[in-house]
């Protein structure tokens, strides 16, 4: 099966079994291994990607689904929110093994693009289906509210 | 598979007396530099700068390479750290990459061989790289000399630039190849502290970037190599079983497979891609003989270990007469404690490339003991050691999971190249991935243990005696460390935080007791110290306020012989506000505990939902660990290593139905999550101390911690985890 659908600006007609997982489009076929597998049961949000800024599981999104949609993923995330959670990522070093960091990057970019200035509920309730074994949750926590100032600057 | 190990650590095993043990400050026969081999050579002609430690090339780029396996620990950016400030580059033109496997250049000097565990990292790197900081900088010093025909005291290095009083000025780049080309010094100069431009001052981490923005080739998972397969395993059901045969006609049918091969650890699917190998392996039909696994539950298990520590076992410590000071004792409490196997749940699964011809193996794999995953891979395939080579890649995450005294994945990846090669498929590059319920329900557990403590009190309330049994399966013991780790036969990794305690009690014993089941077990990060600082620092809570003292009070006249300790806890205490009320809704609990050579002390404040769980709301931290290299990433290792024990005793455990593991993904081994993450508060004592472990030791007290709030709050001990178990979370 063929669909065609959009990834990061780029038009993509992708050929594989349609009950192929969007993951492992993006990583066996696409070769575009910032999107991390983690799960495999959208229990983790390793796999966090956007389908028109709204985030969404990769592993549990199926290629069936997606004719015409329009994706955005770590390879490709930009503007104002991504630019000032990245720049906030590096001044406070939030990483630790990292593995977690595209989807918790993707994830904290769609609550700023929505909710410009969060509460801390708010990014408890945007941010709790994305998982770090290392707990680096006060960083992200920080970072977030970082970015936000930096988005009104 | 326990013959391949048997010299898994001979081959390359130059000293067995130094494997794991946990002493700084031995750094006699270091090796910062080396006469380098004719490729090296001909590529410092070209203008680099080549030593084991640091390159140095001619586009100004200081490359530090890392012996260790960098897991999320920080451990590439605190051996930068230590290159950078030695040779006083500028800590922009600073970057890392793995070392090869070579024990002989890259042994972990308290292991003997390479190896990254026990938050050794630092302690026995902290001379050696800054040795090879100050080497560098003394040849490029050197060169300037030559190059400008000035004397060598003429000159100095600051932010990466040579220079001298006339004038002169070059980069470390222009100079690496006429530095290359230098005598190396034998005892390079160092730094005294106060010369430091970078330890102690918080260097950025050299991973941020790649990591916040998708970077490919960053781990194991990402790695793709021109006709690659993708193996993932039907893995047996129970511990210890095997596969007899297996039915593949439904696993043939999946677009994508190409083949299934047996090995002693399950059978594998091959596919030209992920998803149809993970397919493929769901679709198999496999025989297993279970005759020799664990067929009970870990309530079997348990009973049995409950029952071990009725009765005496292996000692490791006694001081006095435990049995008369008990019987004489005015009263005894006594207290049986149950902890459960936990699974280590790193981010990333485990994954592992491998390409073996018939004569070379290459592994590409976040490999945390490279000398025994390379001889397992020598042993494995038959071939010599040096035919093997390892890429060492970031691991996202590993927490000890990755530190196996079997390197089973290595002997699993060489088995199915070897197959691949037998059917004329050789040199196919194959990737093994671990799926999520692979990971959870694959065993190498921290083991689960039973503990009974009984303290004699007199009538004034003072301890008289303090006896403590414990039963575990030895995650040594029958393994490849069985001999660096055991002694006499006792296990101190199994009872370290325990046997060990400085708190002051005239009479002592501590006894321990080895349970056997196939589960594999493994190192959890901070290890014994998981459960016995759980036990420790709530059972002298318990005596504390059953004896009406205050429980940082009763701590410090305990530890009048442990200055450091007592230090760590007076801080917590002053910083938490000890000596004030605590806000209305919330009660405080605290832990000390020294592990791998830091001492950490926490208080944890909790409130009570109206449902009777518990949300843990803030704990404030003290910390000694020596000279604080990089205070920034000791604040994010005691973060983590909070979260992750936190995590743990809240909600974690691994347990078995009839052998069967119970839990399998994240939705039944539930992490903790953002909205659980307490606020946290940390301070670092200064100390001219030698630098001592960051990794795990913020783990060990949070437990305890924030059992003994529970116990402020509803008078309450919490003795048997995780606290799920308990209507708490």
């Amino acid at each position: 099966m063929s669909v065609t659908l959009t990834i990061n600006g780029e038009p993509r007609t992708i050929d594989a079994d349609p009950d192929t997982p969007l993951l492992w489009v993006l990583r066996d076929e696409l070769k575009m291994t910032g999107t991390k597998f983690g799960c495999g049961i959208a229990s983790c949000g390793a796999c966090t990607v956007h389908w028109d800024g709204m985030p969404i599981r990769s592993c549990q999104t199926y290629l069936a689904d997606l004719e015409g949609a329009n994706l955005t993923t770590i390879e490709g995330v930009n503007g104002k929110a991504a630019e000032a959670v990245q720049a906030a990522w590096v001044e406070l070093d939030v990483p630790q093994c990292g593995y977690c960091q595209s989807g918790q990057v993707l994830a904290a970019t769609a609550l700023l693009a929505e909710t410009p200035k969060p509460t801390d509920d708010d990014i408890d309730a945007a941010m709790d289906g994305n998982v770090c074994r290392c707990a680096t949750y006060a960083r992200i926590r920080k970072a977030i509210h970082l970015a936000a100032e930096k988005m009104e600057a | 598979m326990l013959h391949l190990l048997q010299n898994a650590l001979k081959a390359a095993q130059p000293s067995r007396r130094t494997f794991l043990k946990m002493s700084a400050g031995t750094v006699g026969g270091l090796i910062i530099a080396a006469k380098l081999p004719n490729t090296a050579q001909a590529a410092a002609q070209d203008g680099d700068f080549i030593q084991p430690f640091v390159h140095i090339r001619p586009d100004n780029t200081v490359v530090v390479l890392s012996k260790h396996l960098d897991k999320g620990q920080g451990v590439n950016t605190g051996l930068a750290t230590l290159v950078a400030d030695e040779l006083d580059a500028s800590w922009d033109q600073v970057t890392t990459e793995f070392a090869p496997s070579n024990p002989q250049v890259y042994a972990n000097t308290l292991f003997g061989v390479q190896g990254t565990g026990g938050s050794t990292a630092i302690p026995n790197s902290f001379m050696q790289y800054r040795q090879a900081g100050a080497a560098a900088k003394a040849m490029l010093v050197a060169a300037a000399a030559q190059q400008w025909g000035v004397a060598a005291d003429s000159i100095s290095v600051s932010q990466g630039i040579v220079s001298d009083n006339a004038g002169h000025s070059a980069t470390l780049g222009e100079l690496a190849g006429l530095a290359a080309q230098q005598d190396i010094p034998s005892e390079p100069v160092l730094k005294t502290p106060d010369q430091w431009v970078y330890i102690g001052k918080s260097f950025p981490r050299v991973d941020t970037k790649n990591k916040s923005t998708g970077a490919p080739n960053t781990y194991t998972m990402d790695v793709h190599k021109d006709g690659m397969l993708v193996a993932v395993l039907a893995r047996p059901p129970r511990f210890g079983g095997k596969p007899v045969s297996f039915d593949d006609t439904a696993t043939r049918q999946v677009a994508g497979v190409v083949d299934v091969i047996q090995v002693p650890t399950g059978v594998a699917v091959l596919a030209t891609s992920t998803w149809p190998a993970i397919q493929g392996a769901q679709t198999l039909s496999v025989e297993w003989d279970d005759s020799t696994a664990e067929m009970r539950s870990t309530t079997e298990i348990m009973a049995e270990m409950q029952d071990m520590v009725t009765k005496s076992g292996v000692n490791v410590r006694r001081d006095g007469d435990p049995e008369a000071a008990l019987a004489s004792a005015d009263r005894v409490i006594e207290v049986d404690y149950e902890f459960p196997f936990l699974a280590h749940g790193a981010m990333e699964p485990l994954d592992i490339v491998m390409t073996f011809d018939g004569e070379k193996a290459e592994i590409w794999t976040a490999s945390q003991i490279q000398t025994i995953d390379h001889n397992v891979a020598s042993a494995t395939l038959g071939i010599p050691f040096e035919n093997v080579s390892i890429n060492t890649l970031w691991a996202g995450g590993s927490f000890g999971r990755r530190a196996q005294g079997d390197a089973h994945p290595v002997a699993e990846a060489a088995l199915i190249t070897k197959a691949l090669h037998e059917k004329g498929q050789s040199g196919v590059p194959v990737k093994v991935v671990w799926t999520r319920e692979h990971d959870t329900a694959g065993g190498y557990y921290r083991p689960m243990s039973a503990h009974k403590v009984r303290v004699g009190l007199d009538a004034d309330g003072n301890v008289t005696a303090w006896s403590h049994r414990m039963a575990a399966k030895s995650i040594v013991k029958g393994t490849p460390f069985e001999a660096f780790l055991m002694k006499d036969g006792v296990d101190h990794n199994m009872t370290e935080g325990a046997h060990d305690t400085t708190y002051a009690f005239p009479v002592f014993e501590m006894d321990q007791h080895f349970a056997e089941t196939p589960v594999p077990v493994l190192w959890w990060r901070s290890v014994g110290h998981t459960h016995s600082a759980y036990v420790v620092e709530t059972m002298v809570d318990r005596i504390a306020r059953e004896t009406g003292k205050d429980p940082v009070a009763y701590r410090l006249e305990l530890l009048k012989d442990d200055p450091r300790k007592a230090n760590v806890l007076k801080l917590a205490a002053e910083k938490a506000g000890w000596d004030q009320p605590v806000a209305e809704g919330r009660h405080r609990g605290v832990a000390v505990h020294k592990s791998f050579g830091s001492y950490v002390a926490e208080i944890a404040e909790i409130s009570m939902r109206d449902d009777g769980t518990i949300k843990v709301e803030k704990v404030t931290c003290a910390v000694d660990c020596g000279i604080p290299i990089n205070p920034d990433n000791i604040k994010a290792q005691i973060e983590g290593g909070i979260g992750y024990g936190l995590g743990a005793v809240l909600r974690n455990e691994i347990t078995l139905t009839d052998g069967i593991v119970d839990q399998q993904n994240f939705d039944t081994y539930a992490p903790l999550r953002m909205s659980d993450m307490p606020e946290i508060d940390i301070h670092i004592v200064p100390s001219t101390e030698a630098p001592m472990g960051i990794g795990e030791p913020g783990t060990p007290p949070i437990g305890p911690a924030v059992a003994n709030a529970i116990a402020a709050a509803r008078k309450e001990w919490i003795t048997v985890l995780p606290m799920t178990r308990h209507g708490l979370v």
